[in-house]
């Protein structure tokens, strides 16, 4: 399986890799590109990656929330150059009912920001061009100290099961 | 007779994004003793033109996985160094 995509995501294909007949709650995020940030107007952003790294932690945190909850899960990243509205992250859960679905999607979309090695490169309005670091909000918090990552997270708690 | 242990592991580290930026590099060979740590290997490449603007505890990773300062390193290793993450 491959998470990280460097060609538009279809969101329907995503879905339909996690339908089944016995799976009737279905929920889905989508991630898509802004044309704001900080005030300034966004014209285009490039997201790069770690590529292998991306790669192996997508499927460590598909599997734990496939062990934590009874959900099938896909996911894909965008990366390389997208402009306003593509789609630069799409998750897909499909349990039994709506909440298990839910709490996959949810769970996903946390743990992608918070541990998938990808960066953003923003292209604004005004000719700059500025990597995105999360400041000290909820993932700047989280994500700024390696030992609460690798070690802490709650996810650790699955994998240990 | 056990084995001499090797006094030198050699190491990859890798940058991203801003810090490849920083330096002008997007990978540097380290050479450092025994037992070295992550720690050992970023205090190195923060000694390099441009390192002093890495932080001082910066998201690490070794052989893929994230990896605490304290993460004793083999021969051969990678070891990546990771600016915030900005993902989804």
């Amino acid at each position: 399986m491959t998470f990280l995509s460097a060609t538009p995501i279809d969101p329907a294909t995503l879905i339909a890799r996690v339908e089944s007949p016995a799976h009737g709650g279905v929920a889905s995020f989508l991630g898509q590109v802004r044309d704001h940030h900080g005030g300034r107007t966004v014209r285009r952003l490039e997201y790069s990656a770690y590529g292998p790294m991306a790669e192996e932690e997508c499927a460590r945190i598909v599997a734990e929330a496939e062990a934590r909850w009874p959900v099938r899960v896909a996911l894909e990243h965008r990366v390389g150059a997208l402009e306003i509205g593509d789609v630069a992250v799409a998750i897909a859960a499909a349990g039994g009912h709506r909440d298990e679905a839910f709490a996959a999607c949810r769970f996903v979309i946390e743990e992608v920001k918070h541990r998938v090695p990808i960066w953003k490169k923003e292209f604004y309005r005004d000719g700059a061009v500025e990597w995105v670091e999360p400041d000290s909000g909820a993932a700047g918090q989280r994500g700024g100290v390696a030992e609460v990552i690798g070690i802490e997270s709650p996810s650790r708690e699955v994998l240990g099961r | 007779m056990p084995a001499p242990t090797t006094q030198i592991v050699n190491v990859r580290v890798l940058l991203f994004a801003s810090y490849a930026d920083r330096l002008g590099l997007e990978s540097v060979r380290v050479a450092l003793p025994a037992l070295a740590t992550v720690a050992d290997a970023l205090d190195h490449v923060r000694s390099l033109p441009g390192g002093e603007q890495i932080p001082p505890r910066p998201l690490c990773a070794v052989n893929l996985a994230h990896a605490g300062l304290d993460t004793r390193l083999a021969e051969g290793d990678e070891v990546a160094l990771l600016p915030p993450l900005a993902g989804g």
